[in-house]
């Protein structure tokens, strides 16, 4: 049975009351606990860095050369948080409000609304780590708009918040490193859980560098994992990003829920190839400036400067007039895509539409500037010039990484974009204390499900990972703890130790033992097609039984065909891949299972059985307003379990952004 | 903008690991797409060697847009390739024509030693920002984001500094193989913040002591650093560490 | 930190390096105002009396302690650092990095800091060997006997084509260094920042084609017999 371990009390108490009540740890037996914390990024390295401090031992893990490469680092546009410093309306209910509608009404009130109060301590603390965020010249906060919302509550800095964040957190971590309180495990990977009397009690990993297999104590295990947006091979995520650990987990008894919550984001560089080996996102704060427009005749080859005012279908504006280009990302890839399988699409593909900066690099920022300078009836060359000045500021970085990727200036001709994957927002079931259904083991930030019900809105990622780790896990892994201080550290010649090594090196032993003619790089693809094609941006009954069906022949071939080079006890990152690419086969079967047992469409989750006469998703909450948190029985067999959704303060409707 | 294809030669250097000796072995590429990133090309050739039944060529790279730092190729005696203020992983196939040969080196330095292929260890650059790269603020500690007010100029140039991504190209492309393009980026980021100034001495003095140990060259001034830089940090932030390490050493009460 | 330590870090080295570069940069306004008298047209009147003042007054032969000890400092500690600097990296490239981001001259400061100190090793055999130590033929100049230092540089230079062309690229060495070395000393000792960078950048340039031209100029004239 499912219990989520929500406080009792009003919504906005529940928080307060938790942390008035829950068990402490006292600094002497601190000392003496073991935090074992996998994948540093936002999530993690705010864990293990708060962790330290407080006085555990915490042991970190990561695959990459240095905490500071996750992919944490690439989050663009910014972070949330409710601090009103606009005067515009905004305050934490609204935030709350705001994720939940954003949502589709599928996440659990209780963590939103602890993620909203949690979020303006983020920024405090980020600044006082030295995060340099976007400033007004009076020298306080600056913020910017991102989709879903009507407040301005995102801080920024420029294009590369994620980075900023990122490094603040490394660099707390590393303090901890050098205070003896981190060990830093780099280029590690998770291999296993290690569970004793029910409960986590440590991972096997392998050093990538040597091959080596290794056993870890500790008292808690913490997943910082991120999310698993590679099993469609091509996503914005880095090429590293998997679900390796989470996969793991989830088969020593964690509950995965709403796999197939997926993000799809709107604003994408296209493919330009079968070559392409990963998609580059452009930052959705660009909707603040861009306006997305195809041409309104199909089939329209002029460049897109030549086509004129009044033939251009500006679809977001037409369709959702409230919002407009700041509709939330599900609603803006859907109507994407549908302009695009119109034949409305431009590109050599047609498989894009324009992001147009031109509108708004003359009447906002130029006339805006040309004012400040005192420039009287400006002709449109100086208006375009100064607002290029301003927007390279705001996003130059973004502008140059279009340009170096297409070999298009993005200031002089419109930005062509199609949405991939980018975000999942399902993961590990998690309880209210981002407990996992295994005792000890914690799943933080995109690793788990919790937060952002079936679509993530913009910069609520940043906001999330570091709310589960500079302010969450702080106080709930202490309650779980306080009971475990009598308990010795486990010799890792615990039998239950010998018995995981032994089953992840049985693996390792069979993959490279194949020997057969395909590369893990051509299985990947073939599970990125058949995910992107049946279960991307619209879902079928049909289309998701056939993909089952594929997926399962995939794996068989996988495991009997699959052709590894290299040796076992040497860096051999063929071999780290293909672990990793074996996992995402097996969890790509699950995502399908669970997109076909939700007949409903709702944020992310489009299917097309279910949705209104505009082609809007149309949800369902007398049958589907649960969480289906899968529980694994043996290969290809899952139960379902369900958690209900009950909303007492944000009665669910039909989202609308008109 | 006209695509094409081409066919090239690439020399890469090939190393089993940090104890052996490494040599350069030459591959043919061929109908590689302009289209395609540098990487990208790599990934070619390396499924193609796969299928041949040679070991792919080890290299490190993650985000591939140009942030994570990870990637690391001196290519044609520059490292990152032939773009300014680029990475590897965003220099895209334009850059090359039809019969071009492309030599590709590791990192090259003592202090960054080579674990396979094109691999390096960069856990030197970890081991300074321990040694002071950071503001001592435990969780929970602080004050209402917008206590201090800070200068915008100011605030610019902390983030300019800080967009630091730490690939090492820097010390790959300084004759000296020195890391005070690094380390002055970052004392200059948190020497820049009123956050940073209460740790502003030792920070200075102690992330130097750590560059030194870790068998980095002192700095030369001759500017390679900054012209190689993806992310354009300016040769001014090795002024302001000189600056801010001597006033550190002169002034300390001890 | 000990003093100690914070003079022989990377960065401590440097200070060094760049405090004597100042220091000798110093020097060289002072020795081509010096030289340039000869310039005066006037046999050598003015050129030998300011000579013997150098040479006859203490606060100028103090001072010439710490010029030695000066060029010692920033020889010895220059030639440390670049071997120190070059085991940095055991292996190198099969590709030289070359000019792609740096200029020839900026890199090879060791080398032109060697030809600078064979250049001041003949430098100081011709001219301050002679005049300190074993002595120079005496010249009358209203009433009073001088060292005739001038007539040394006429005899050094005048028919010596050879030695005239190793002064010439002496010059050119010089040139070379401080292009370099003038604003490096200044970005060394932390002086420079987004304002001050252009204007310390501009003076080195003149400075680094001026002084050295100048120096050039005198064994050329004496040759070319444009002053006697």
């Amino acid at each position: 049975m499912l219990d989520s371990k929500i406080p009792s009390g009003s919504l906005d108490q529940k928080w307060t009351s938790y942390k008035g009540h829950c068990k402490l740890v006292n600094p002497a037996n601190k000392r003496k606990l073991e935090v074992i914390v996998v994948g540093t990024g936002l999530a993690g390295a705010s864990a293990a860095a708060s962790l330290g401090e407080l006085g555990y031992q915490v042991k970190a893990f990561c695959f990459q050369d240095s905490p500071r490469r996750a992919h944490s680092i690439a989050a663009q546009g910014g972070i949330n948080a409710a601090k009103n410093y606009q005067n515009d309306g905004d305050s934490v209910y609204r935030l709350f409000y705001d994720t939940i509608k954003g949502g589709d009404y599928r996440a659990r009130e209780a963590n939103v609304h602890r993620l909203a109060e949690v979020s303006v301590n983020i920024i405090d603390q980020c600044v006082a780590q030295g995060v340099p965020f976007a400033r007004e010249y009076g020298g306080l906060l600056n913020n910017r708009s991102f989709g879903g919302t009507q407040v301005k509550r995102t801080f920024y800095a420029a294009g590369q918040t994620g980075q900023q964040l990122l490094i603040g957190a490394y660099q707390a971590l590393e303090r901890q490193v050098a205070l003896g309180k981190v060990t830093m495990h780099t280029r590690h990977e998770m291999l296993d859980v290690v569970v004793i009397d029910g409960k986590a009690r440590g991972i096997i990993c392998r050093n990538l560098v040597t091959g080596e297999l290794e056993r870890h104590f500790g008292h808690a295990v913490l997943l910082c994992t991120g999310g698993y947006g590679n099993v469609f091979y091509l996503s914005t995520n880095a090429m590293g990003s998997n679900v390796t650990a989470a996969w793991k987990a989830h088969k020593k008894g964690a509950y995965f829920a709403n796999p197939c919550f997926t993000q799809i984001h709107p604003t994408c560089i296209p493919v330009s190839g079968d070559h392409q080996s990963k998609l580059t996102l452009m930052s959705e704060s660009l909707r603040n400036d861009g306006r997305i427009w195809v041409p309104a005749k199909t089939g329209d080859k002029r460049p897109a400067n030549d086509i004129p005012e009044e033939e251009r279908d500006y679809f977001l504006e037409r369709r959702y007039p409230a919002f407009g280009n700041l509709v939330p990302r599900d609603v803006a890839s859907r109507a994407a895509k549908e302009r695009c399988d119109a034949g409305f699409g431009v590109g050599t593909t047609g498989q894009a539409v324009y992001l147009d900066f031109k509108y708004n690099l003359i009447n906002k920022y130029g006339k805006a500037e040309a004012n400040k300078q005192g420039i009287q009836h400006p002709d449109t060359d100086t208006l375009m010039r100064l607002g290029k000045e301003v927007v390279k500021e705001e996003y130059g970085n973004l502008f140059d990484m279009y340009e170096k990727i297409t070999g298009e200036n993005p200031y002089e001709v419109p930005m062509r974009i199609y949405p991939a994957v980018h975000y999942t927002m399902g993961g590990l079931w998690v309880d209210y204390e981002l407990m996992t259904s295994v005792k000890g083991l914690y799943a933080l930030g995109e690793a788990n499900f919790s937060d952002h019900g079936a679509n993530r809105l913009g910069a609520s990622a940043l906001m999330q990972g570091l709310a589960d780790g500079y302010f969450v896990i702080p106080y709930t892994v202490g309650n779980y703890l306080a009971d475990e201080i009598a308990t010795k550290p486990i010799p890792t010649d615990h039998p239950a130790f010998i018995e995981a090594e032994q089953q992840a090196a049985d693996r390792i032993n069979r993959l490279i033992s194949i020997n057969g003619t395909k590369t893990v790089e051509s299985f990947h693809k073939r599970l990125g097609k058949i995910m992107w094609e049946e279960c991307g941006m619209a879902r079928s009954e049909k289309g998701l039984t056939k993909a089952i069906e594929e997926i399962r022949q995939l794996k068989k071939e996988f495991w009997s065909d699959v052709k590894i080079p290299g040796s076992i006890n040497e860096m051999n990152p063929e071999l780290d891949k293909a672990g990793r690419v074996a996992d995402f086969i097996e969890l790509g079967e699950l995502m399908c299972i669970d997109a076909l047992d939700r007949n409903e469409s709702c944020g992310g989750h489009f299917r097309e059985e279910s949705q209104t006469n505009e082609g809007e998703a149309l949800r369902n909450d007398q049958q589907y307003a649960y969480v289906a948190a899968w529980a694994y029985q043996s290969e290809n067999n899952w139960q379902l379990n369900k958690e209900s959704l009950s909303f007492e303060v944000a009665k669910p409707s039909q989202r609308s952004y008109k | 903008m006209q695509h094409y294809t081409m066919n090239l030669t690439l020399k890469v250097w090939r190393q089993k690991n940090a104890g052996d000796n490494g040599h350069f072995e030459t591959y043919p590429v061929k109908d590689i797409s302009s289209e395609m990133s540098f990487l990208e090309m790599i990934d070619v050739l390396n499924e193609q060697l796969i299928k041949d039944g040679k070991e792919p060529i080890a290299f490190d790279h993650d985000c591939r847009e140009g942030i994570c730092g990870m990637c690391s190729m001196y290519i044609n005696g520059r490292p990152h390739g032939p773009w300014q203020q680029n990475t590897t992983c965003q220099l895209h196939m334009r850059a090359y024509q039809d019969g071009d040969t492309i030599v590709v080196e590791p990192w090259r330095a003592n202090a960054f030693p080579v674990i396979k292929d094109l691999m390096v260890d960069r856990s030197a650059f970890d081991r300074i920002i321990q040694a002071g790269g950071y503001i001592s603020v435990n969780t929970g500690n602080a004050v209402d984001a917008n206590a201090t007010p800070i200068e915008k100029d100011k605030a610019d140039e902390a983030f300019a500094a800080a967009a630091c991504i730490g690939c090492g190209a820097c010390v790959a492309a300084c004759k000296n193989s020195s890391a005070m393009l690094f380390v002055g980026a970052k004392v200059s980021h948190l020497a820049l913040l009123p956050q940073g100034s209460p740790e502003r001495k030792n920070r200075a003095l102690n992330m130097v002591t750590q560059m030194d140990k870790e068998g980095f060259g002192a700095c030369t001034n001759t500017g390679a650093c900054e012209a190689v830089c993806p992310k354009g940090i300016s040769i001014e932030n090795i002024a302001r560490l000189n600056r801010e390490y001597m006033m550190a050493g002169l002034t300390e009460d001890k | 930190m000990k003093w100690s330590e914070l003079f022989t870090s990377s960065v401590g080295k440097k200070w060094i390096m760049g405090l004597t570069g100042i220091f000798l940069i110093l020097f060289l306004v002072v020795h081509v105002g010096l030289n340039a008298c000869i310039f005066a047209m006037d046999g050598g009147v003015m050129f030998n009396k300011a000579a013997h003042f150098m040479g006859s007054n203490a606060v100028p032969r103090i001072l010439e302690i710490g010029l030695f000890a000066g060029i010692l400092l920033h020889m010895i500690q220059g030639w440390s650092l670049e071997m120190s600097n070059r085991a940095a990296r055991k292996k190198g490239y099969a590709v030289a990095m070359g000019s792609k981001g740096s200029k020839w001259y900026s890199r090879s400061m060791g080398l032109l800091g060697t030809l600078l100190f064979l250049f001041l090793v003949m430098h100081i055999s011709h001219f301050w060997v002679p005049s300190r130590i074993t002595g120079l033929d005496p010249v009358r100049i209203e009433g009073k006997e001088y060292h005739n230092l001038y007539g040394e540089m006429l005899q050094v230079f005048q028919g010596n084509l050879a030695v005239v062309i190793l002064y010439v690229l002496g010059c050119l060495a010089l040139a070379w260094h401080l292009l370099h070395g003038f604003q490096s000393a200044f970005r060394t000792l932390g002086l420079t920042n987004g304002r001050y960078i252009l204007l310390v950048e501009s003076a080195g340039v003149l400075f680094s084609v001026l002084i050295p031209l100048a120096f050039a100029l005198m064994p050329v004239s004496m040759y070319m017999g444009w002053i006697k």
